[in-house]
């Protein structure tokens, strides 16, 4: 046996070689094994899926408990193209009920991001949306076999009566600036957020808080259990439950009579602030904006000339017309420019230094309450020229500003705050407008001297002036208005319990009340003299230079314990007494008296003589639209309109220009298209 | 009756001959890798027993029951019959082999398995073993040594044979293992120098490719590591190999010298080529070997000038057959094991997913049955070739290192039993063994972890599959036969 040691040695070599590989190996490990974390964190992401849980969305009860929004569950076929393996596409035709060429084009526009916007291949994207029961049933049992593919749950809101589209408003798939602009982190795409109405802003009560559900998942996107027991899954909180202060049945009642027309009923509860009715006309039926046809039919609204979608009842400014002349002679008396007894002449209109603002018969010289009764307009042209006028403010700037205060306190110029969205601010102009727009010191009183009779360049939304007419019959304060009585086991916002008190004194409310009753019992608003009820109203004729006169009513009852205040406004309306006391009354008699035959069918009978009478109004839409850019007023002595275009505010902008059309909105709060 | 009592004596004396160590660390990795069969394929909604015969784990420890009594049925026949038919064996093997590839039928486009009814066995799981026997056979022919290049006609032809049978079944990876025998040719006497040009070879291809997209000085950064590798191995050459101390430090201090200069003055702002430095460098460093070589040992200076030379020249060559040579699927495996590439989705997967398996399973691991990316199949061939995964996700780093301990001390008793070898025979077989083994553990572990190519080849012990199991417990126990032989020879 021959041993060489020479050799032997190499040993060390083919030994220290393994020995070196180890060690090599060892080291890779303990980096990969414990220096890096990532690979945790991958595996962990290879192995969960989170499933979101959604909660059912809060449902909306009107004031009297009525359901008026629920749910109802509607089944979508998601995937996740990441996820998709090749698969059987004929049997998923047959169960869908789809041809090769429909659903090749499903596939087309769910998987280009030009068309799916929310496009991604990672997240469930939606495939076929609102299956029906059968369909579903039959899918979840093949399910398996298709992976990638899941049904995914959702909620479609139903309603229980076919009104107030205004103010519930509707649900719609999140989009991707929503997905931005969220802060909580709350969305992702699929998701459905509240687009108009309550739903957007009561969004975050309502949507509940979402649960989720731990899963694993094997290597091919099969899911095999849940993740640890579910012990790490969180429940969905549902949604919270609205009540509304609108009472539906009333905002039915007022709907169904402002057929026709266009304009708006607000109805609101003076000692709480509470809206009951908030109608606009033309309206929509809330449920078109459910469902598979939801953008089909939002895109008819949208482009519909009669704007059903714009809320004329937060959202429309109007000149406020004669509804104002209350507001003006509260200032006189708190700011010491008239007395109860003060009278001014009316020779048939305000006739003063070459100026004459027209007016109708009536006695002369006249004081504050029956000029409220005959709705003078000569009264309030001197009283406000003698309060710009009057010394004790030394310039008219100044008294400018005083008054424009007043008018702020009582809630106009500024938004009132309603609980819903895009509610416009009207317009109130102050001394700087007029010094910009007509140069300091080149106006005086009998320049805006107008604005005394709710013309010019005032601004009211209908809620405004319903406002006006409910801190009236508080004789002196007023809640800020609000659809939403409570939102369950939370209450309501704090804004809405405060009490906002214009600094005018309640003996100036009392005397205001005795004229607006004077006109109710002899004056302009006789149709609305209801036995037994004591209504006080104001009407408004307002003038509009490109059709017919709008018709206006503002009022409450019963007088010395008011339950109800409202403003009924009609565009092309005619006179007040015409249709907006008519409608007023009739709203008054129906919430007062309640439900009944009677007043139904009188109303029927009411609506349809007039629809006889006036049959073109709707008609009229696409002239009216075209002509009635501009409303501005009756400033005679304005040699041209330096006003053009009121800048809107932001959340109108919003609500109106984000529509798809584009559509322009003018002062007086028409589209133009 | 005496013989009876003789006989007795016989065995008594071999069980207590046996290298008992080598079988409790054979015990252990055959049970471990059962286990991690079971943990690798058990469902969590699965309900059947670890010994089921309907899991992988049930069966394999029905292959370990076989193995056994394979084992020791080794032990019992007589340690010159193995000498005596190693030649026999080899050659019907290599029958076998051949007829295999062209009955066997297209096993995921391999032809490497023959069917015995309900069983079905790898003809190249055995080959190992008989090739072993052979090549120790041919070291112990009466005086045979490697001397010359005649000489390694018969072992390098004894390796290649199987070699191209296995390539003809078209199973690539078990084929490779076979080159793993040029460690025992290296034990029996070639040149070493051959195993560090083979060390070099590999170094530099893998520097080449690795570091072939940044540049610096203008050259490829692989060029520039490869490069200055080389001038470091001149410098290693003449101070080891050819022992002149002179030459060595002479050339080293040149170098240091100019990379100084070169530093100085790219610091001051002149741009220089890599390769203008380089070759300027390296061809008048050789230049003055040649004229050196003359006061030194000729031979070596001359051999370590060639060297550099060869080395450089293919470095040039490997970039071209990379790109020219190889089809666009395997240049794709080794640009993802070298971390060129990702393609997570398609032929990174496994690796990728096998990484994340291990890498999640820090130090002490999920826990036995607990890794997510095992049991939820995302890695692909788990309980055979990825085996490892399960270890390192489910027992951690702690597992893995023991995995690795237990191979290296195997490995390392192995060759420490063929070194206490009385014969040629005997010797050579086990550095056989320790070559395989090693070959077997390099590429197996470092293809899970991601260092290695993707090469199909079992982990010893621990990969499902009887054929597998079965030829390492042969190749083992035959080993351990021939040791047991060393209390013998009192006897004869």
């Amino acid at each position: 046996m021959r041993k060489d040691y020479n050799l032997e040695k190499r040993k060390f070599v083919i030994g220290g070689f393994i020995v070196v590989i180890v060690a090599i190996y060892l080291c890779h490990l303990f980096n990969l094994q414990i220096l890096d974390e990532k690979y945790r964190e991958i595996a962990v992401s290879n192995a969960r899926s989170t499933k979101i849980t959604h909660p059912s969305r809060g449902q909306i009860y009107d004031r009297n408990g009525n359901l008026v929004v629920y749910n109802e569950p509607a089944y979508d076929l998601v995937l996740v193209p990441k996820d998709v393996q090749e698969f059987d596409t004929t049997t998923m035709c047959r169960i869908l009920k789809l041809d090769r060429k429909d659903f090749d084009l499903l596939w087309k526009n769910m998987s280009d991001p030009k068309k799916n916007k929310n496009y991604s291949a990672t997240t469930p994207q939606p495939l076929v949306q609102n299956l029906d029961s059968t369909t579903y049933g039959r899918l979840q049992e093949i399910l398996f076999r298709f992976p990638g593919f899941d049904i995914s749950q959702r909620i479609i809101r139903r309603y229980n009566y076919l009104a107030a589209a205004n103010v519930l408003g509707d649900i719609r798939e999140v989009n991707a600036e929503d997905i931005e602009r969220d802060t909580d982190n709350y969305y992702i795409p699929g998701d459905y957020t509240g687009d108009l109405g309550v739903e957007k802003s009561y969004e975050k009560y309502l949507r509940g808080v979402k649960g989720k559900e731990i899963l694993i998942r094997d290597a091919r996107g099969k899911i095999k259990g849940k993740y640890n027991d579910g012990k790490d899954d969180v429940a969905p909180v549902a949604g919270k439950d609205l009540q509304l202060s609108i009472d539906i049945k009333l905002q039915q009642f007022g709907e169904k009579i402002m057929r026709g027309k266009r304009g708006a009923i607000v109805a609101i509860e003076p000692k709480t602030g509470e809206v009951l009715a908030l109608v606009t006309s033309p309206n929509y039926d809330p449920s078109l904006l459910v469902g598979k046809d939801r953008g089909k039919n939002y895109a008819k609204l949208v482009s519909d000339p009669s704007k059903p979608l714009f809320d004329r009842s937060i959202m429309a400014a109007y000149p406020p017309g004669s509804t104002f002349k209350p507001t003006q002679g509260l200032i006189f008396m708190q700011e010491g420019i008239t007395n109860i007894n003060t009278s001014y002449p009316c020779y048939r209109g305000y006739i003063n230094k070459g100026l004459k603002i027209g007016c109708h018969g009536h006695g002369s010289p006249i004081a504050l309450q029956p000029a409220l009764a005959t709705s003078c307009n000569g009264y309030f042209c001197w009283g406000l020229y003698y309060m710009l006028n009057n010394r004790k403010y030394t310039n008219i700037d100044s008294a400018f500003t005083v008054w424009k205060n007043y008018m702020v306190e009582m809630g106009y110029g500024y938004k009132l705050g309603i609980d819903l969205p895009a509610e416009s601010r009207g317009f109130i102009p102050n001394a700087k407008f007029y010094n910009e727009h007509l140069g300091k010191g080149n106006w005086g009183a009998n320049t805006v001297i107008s604005i005394a009779i709710g013309q010019g360049e005032i601004m009211a939304t209908p809620l405004q002036i319903a406002n006006l007419s409910a801190t009236i019959a508080n004789r002196g304060y007023y809640f800020t208005p609000h659809v939403v009585k409570q939102i369950r086991d939370v209450g309501i916002s704090k804004e809405y319990t405060q009490q906002h008190r214009p600094n005018i004194n309640r003996e100036y409310y009392d005397n205001v009340i005795t004229g607006m009753r004077m006109a109710v019992t002899g004056g302009t608003c006789k149709g609305a003299n209801l036995p037994g009820l004591d209504v006080c109203g104001k009407t408004g004729t307002v003038q509009n230079p490109h059709g017919r006169d709008h018709s206006v009513f503002m009022g409450f009852a019963p007088k010395d314990d008011p339950k109800i205040a409202i403003c009924v406004f009609v565009e092309n309306g005619g006179f007040g007494a015409q249709v907006a006391v008519p409608l007023g009354a009739m709203v008054l008699e129906r919430y007062l008296r309640g439900e009944s035959d009677e007043i139904e069918s009188r109303a029927n009978k009411w609506s349809d003589k007039w629809l006889e009478e006036n049959p073109s109004i709707i008609e009229d839409e696409q002239e009216q639209l075209t002509t009635n850019n501009s409303q501005l007023t009756t400033h005679n002595q304005l040699p041209s309109n330096p006003i053009k275009g009121l800048p809107l505010n932001r959340e109108q902008q919003q609500a109106i220009l984000t529509r798809p059309t584009g559509t322009i909105i003018t002062r007086d709060g028409h589209y133009k298209g | 009756m005496a013989t009876t009592r003789d006989n007795d004596d016989a065995s008594n004396r071999l069980l207590a001959s046996v290298d008992w160590f080598t079988v409790l660390l054979y015990l252990i990795m055959v049970v471990a890798g059962a286990v991690s069969i079971y943990a690798s394929t058990t469902t969590s909604n699965s309900q059947l027993s670890m010994f089921d015969f309907d899991t992988y784990s049930g069966k394999q420890f029905l292959w370990i029951g076989f193995s056994f009594v394979i084992g020791f049925s080794l032990l019992l026949i007589d340690r010159r019959l193995y000498e005596a038919y190693a030649y026999p064996i080899y050659f019907v093997m290599i029958i076998i082999l051949i007829v295999t590839a062209f009955v066997s039928p297209n096993i995921k486009g391999s032809h490497s398995w023959l069917k015995f009814g309900a069983v079905s066995l790898q003809p190249a799981e055995f080959a190992k073993t008989a090739t072993a026997l052979a090549l120790a056979k041919l070291f112990s022919t009466y005086g045979f040594q490697l001397r010359g290049w005649r000489t390694y006609i018969a072992p390098v032809g004894i390796i290649l044979l199987p070699i191209m049978c296995i390539i003809l079944e078209n199973e690539t990876g078990s084929a490779l293992v076979y080159f793993s025998l040029i460690l025992v040719l290296y034990r029996e006497g070639m040149n070493g120098f051959v195993l560090f040009a083979l060390l070099c070879a590999v170094s530099y291809f893998v520097l080449v490719l690795k570091f072939a997209s940044t540049v610096i000085m203008g050259i490829p950064l692989g060029t520039f590591i490869v490069l200055t590798c080389i001038m470091v191995v001149i410098v290693l050459m003449l101070l080891v190999y050819c022992r002149s101390l002179i030459l060595g430090r002479n050339v080293a201090i040149g170098y240091i010298a100019c990379a100084l200069i070169a530093w100085g003055l790219s610091a001051l702002g002149v741009h220089i080529n890599g390769y203008a430095f380089f070759f300027t460098v390296i061809p008048l460093s050789l230049i003055y070997l040649l004229i050196g070589m003359f006061r030194d040992d000729l031979n070596k200076v001359l051999m370590t000038v060639i060297f550099a030379v060869v080395s450089i020249i293919y470095m040039f060559s490997v970039t071209i057959a990379f790109d020219h040579a190889l089809k666009p699927y395997q240049q794709n495996r080794i640009k993802i094991s070298l971390g060129i590439e990702e393609d997570l989705k398609g032929k990174g997967y496994n690796v990728n997913q096998s990484r994340i398996a291990i890498g999640s399973g820090g130090l002490t691991g999920k826990g036995f049955l607990e890794g997510t990316q095992t049991k939820l199949n995302y890695v692909p061939e788990q309980h055979t070739d990825f085996i490892f995964c399960t270890i390192g996700e489910e027992q951690g780093f702690i597992g893995t290192s023991a995995v690795l301990i237990l191979f290296l001390t195997l490995i390392l008793r192995i060759i420490a039993i063929g070194e206490r070898q009385h014969t040629t025979f005997g010797r050579v077989y086990a550095y056989c063994v320790a070559s395989i083994l090693i070959f077997h553990l390099t590429i197996n572990i470092g293809m899970v972890i991601g260092v290695v190519p993707v090469i199909g080849i079992p982990l010893p012990f621990f990969s499902y599959g009887g054929s597998s199991l079965w030829g390492f417990t042969i190749l083992l126990f035959i080993l351990l036969r021939i040791d047991a032989v060393r209390s013998e020879y009192g006897t004869w």
